[in-house]
C-alpha cells in the first residue's frame, strides 16, 4: 500500500551573522505497509515521526527539501497527487481534539469530512451514521461541541472522522499519549479493527509497550534514520538486532528500566557512519562506514554486526 | 512533610474537585499516585505547588505554609516542558532562573553544554524535559510534584530520566510525588502507591458515549 525508500528532509535556517545552515531531521527512513497491517513507528521525541507523516500526507513547509521516494499502491506520490488523495485515499487521525474545529458541533465535523472525501449529501450522511456507530457513540454525541466531550470520546470521534470518507492508508498520530490505560486500549483497538478491514494503518508511537501489542510490525527510528524493521513479535521473543531496539525494550520499566547514556545526534549534525555509533556499546572500526538497511532474517536493520 | 490537611478546591462553578482531601509525602520520600484522567490528579499538584490556593484547608511544608514571593521550596513539573520555557530566551537564561547548575549536574542528566545557546524551538520534547528539570533540581527544592513528567519521553530517556532524578533526591533528602498512568513506571520509582485516585475493581467494558443530559 505505502513504500517509503530512503526519504530525507532537509530545512535551511538562517542562524547568526546571517549564515545559512542546513538541518537534517530525516536522514534516511525506509519503512513498507501493506493490506490490512498495523506498521507502528517508534523512537524518541525529535527523531523525525511526526515529519514522516507530513511527508507523506504532503503537508511538508515550503522551506523543506525531500530526496527519496515515497511510493502509494505502486505509484510515486508528488505534491499535485498527495493534494488529490489526501483525505480520500489517505486519512489522518490526529493527535487531541485540538485538531477539531472548536466552533462547530462534531457531527457536522465527521459529515463534513465525509463530504470532503467526495460522497454525495445522501451516502455522506449514511456513512456518518455508519461510523457513529462503529464507534459507539450516541446519536445525542452529534449536538455536542468539541469542548463538550472527555478524552476517550474525542478519540472515538477523531477516528470516526477519519474513517468517514474511505481511505486505504490511515495515519494515526500519537493516539495514546495523555489518555489512561483503559481509553488507550479501546483506541488501539479500533485501529487493529480497521487493519482487519483490510485498511493499511500507520501508527506513530512512543509507547513500545502498545506498539508491539497491537502492530504487526514495528519501524524502529533514530534521528531520522530506520534503524530496524521488524516483526512486533521480535521484541518480546528478545530477537531484535538492532542495539538501539534492544535498548527501548530493555529500558520500560516492565522489562529491566535500564538506559544507554547520551543523546542523538543533533539536527544540524553530519554523519557519515553508523548513526548510533556514539552510544553503542558493541562499536567497533568497522561502523564508522556508512550502513546501509539490509534484510536479515524476517527484518531489516541498519547495523554491520547483525547476523541472521 | 509536605502535608495537605482536609483541602477542598473548586473552580468558580463546578463541583468540589477535591473534597476534604489529606494527602503528605515525607522528606526523600517516593510516592506514587496513579488513576484515569479528569479526578483531580492535577488539580492536587497545583494545590500542593502553591499555583492554586485551596478554598478550605491548607497546604503546609514542613509545618510552615508555602512561602510566596521567593523560591518555592515545592516545584511543579509538568508534562509539556514547551509550556514552561519562554520561546524568546535562550536555554541558558531559562534554566538561570531557578538556579545555576554545576557542570556534574547537567552531565547527570545527560545535557549537553550546547543546547544551553539555543532556543527551545530547536530543541525535542525530551531534551527540554531535562533542562526543565536542572532547573528546579535546586539546593532549595524540598519536594518535587513529577506530573506526568515522562509521558512524552522515549523508554530509554525516561528511565535516563528517572535515574537522575531519584539519585539526586536520595542525595538532598528530597521528596517526590510522581503522578503516571503508567503503573509499571510508579512500581519501579515509588516507595509507596496512593491508590486515592485509582478506580475501585476491574476495568470497565467499552460503552457507549452518551451526551450528559
Amino acid at each position: 500500500m505505502l513504500s517509503v525508500k530512503n526519504l530525507s528532509i532537509e530545512f535551511s535556517r538562517y542562524g547568526s551573522a546571517r549564515r545559512r545552515t542546513i538541518i537534517h531531521p530525516v536522514r534516511d527512513l525506509s519503512l513498507d505497509i501493506g493490506d490490512g497491517e498495523i506498521v507502528a513507528v517508534v523512537g524518541s521525541s525529535g527523531s523525525g515521526k511526526s515529519l514522516l507523516a507530513h511527508a507523506v500526507l504532503g503537508l511538508l513547509p515550503g522551506n523543506a527539501r525531500t530526496s527519496g521516494e515515497i511510493l502509494f499502491k505502486g505509484t510515486p506520490l508528488t505534491s499535485a497527487s498527495m493534494a488529490a488523495l489526501r483525505g480520500r485515499a489517505i486519512a489522518l487521525i490526529p493527535q487531541s481534539v485540538a485538531y477539531l474545529n472548536p466552533l462547530s458541533r462534531v457531527g457536522r465535523q465527521v459529515y463534513r469530512a465525509s463530504r470532503l472525501s467526495g460522497k454525495c449529501r445522501a451516502t455522506a450522511a449514511r456513512s456518518t451514521d455508519r461510523a457513529f456507530a462503529r464507534y459507539r457513540l450516541d446519536e445525542s454525541v452529534k449536538s455536542l461541541f468539541p469542548f463538550q466531550v472527555s478524552g476517550g470520546m474525542a478519540r472515538r470521534v477523531l477516528t470516526a472522522t477519519a474513517t468517514a470518507g474511505d481511505a486505504d492508508l490511515l495515519i494515526a498520530d500519537e493516539p495514546t499519549t495523555g489518555l489512561d490505560p483503559v481509553v488507550a486500549r479501546q483506541s488501539l483497538s479500533h485501529l487493529r479493527e480497521l487493519a482487519d478491514l483490510g485498511k493499511a494503518v500507520m501508527l506513530i508511537t512512543h509507547d513500545i509497550d502498545a506498539a508491539v501489542t497491537v502492530a504487526d510490525r514495528v519501524a524502529v527510528i533514530y534521528a531520522g534514520t530506520t534503524v530496524e524493521l521488524t516483526p512486533a513479535r521480535n521484541f518480546a521473543d528478545g530477537a531484535l538486532r538492532h542495539p538501539y531496539s534492544r535498548a527501548l525494550w530493555n529500558a520500560l520499566p516492565q522489562q529491566g528500566f535500564g538506559f544507554v547514556p547520551g543523546n542523538q545526534p543533533m539536527e544540524d549534525d553530519a554523519v557519515n557512519g553508523c548513526i548510533y555509533l556514539d552510544r553503542c556499546p558493541d562499536r567497533t572500526g568497522e561502523c564508522r562506514c556508512a550502513q546501509p538497511l539490509r534484510p536479515v532474517g524476517k527484518g531489516h536493520v541498519r547495523c554491520c554486526h547483525a547476523q541472521g | 512533610m509536605l502535608k495537605a490537611e482536609s483541602v477542598s478546591f473548586c473552580y468558580d462553578n463546578t463541583p468540589w474537585i477535591l473534597e476534604g482531601f489529606d494527602f503528605g509525602v515525607g522528606p526523600g520520600e517516593v510516592v506514587g499516585l496513579p488513576g484515569p484522567s479528569g479526578q483531580g490528579k492535577s488539580t492536587l499538584a497545583k494545590v500542593l505547588a502553591g499555583h492554586l490556593a485551596p478554598q478550605q484547608g491548607a497546604v503546609t511544608c514542613d509545618g510552615r505554609p508555602l512561602p510566596e514571593g521567593v523560591f518555592s521550596p515545592v516545584q511543579l513539573i509538568f508534562q509539556h516542558p514547551e509550556l514552561t520555557m519562554n520561546p524568546r530566551w535562550k536555554l541558558r537564561d531559562s534554566v538561570a532562573e531557578g538556579h545555576t547548575p554545576d557542570a556534574a549536574a547537567f552531565k547527570r542528566l545527560n545535557i549537553e553544554p550546547a543546547w544551553l545557546s539555543r532556543y527551545p524551538h530547536e530543541l525535542s520534547g525530551g531534551e527540554l524535559q531535562r533542562l526543565a528539570l536542572a532547573r528546579v533540581m535546586s539546593p532549595q527544592t524540598r519536594y518535587l510534584i513529577a506530573d506526568e513528567m515522562t509521558a512524552m519521553l522515549d523508554p530509554n530517556t525516561q528511565a535516563l530520566v528517572w535515574d537522575a532524578v531519584l539519585h539526586w533526591a536520595k542525595a538532598n533528602g528530597v521528596g517526590i510525588l510522581a503522578i503516571s498512568h503508567d503503573r509499571h513506571l510508579l512500581d519501579r520509582i515509588a516507595h509507596r502507591v496512593d491508590e486515592s485516585f485509582a478506580p475501585p475493581g476491574p476495568t470497565p467494558p467499552e460503552t457507549t458515549c452518551r451526551a450528559a443530559a
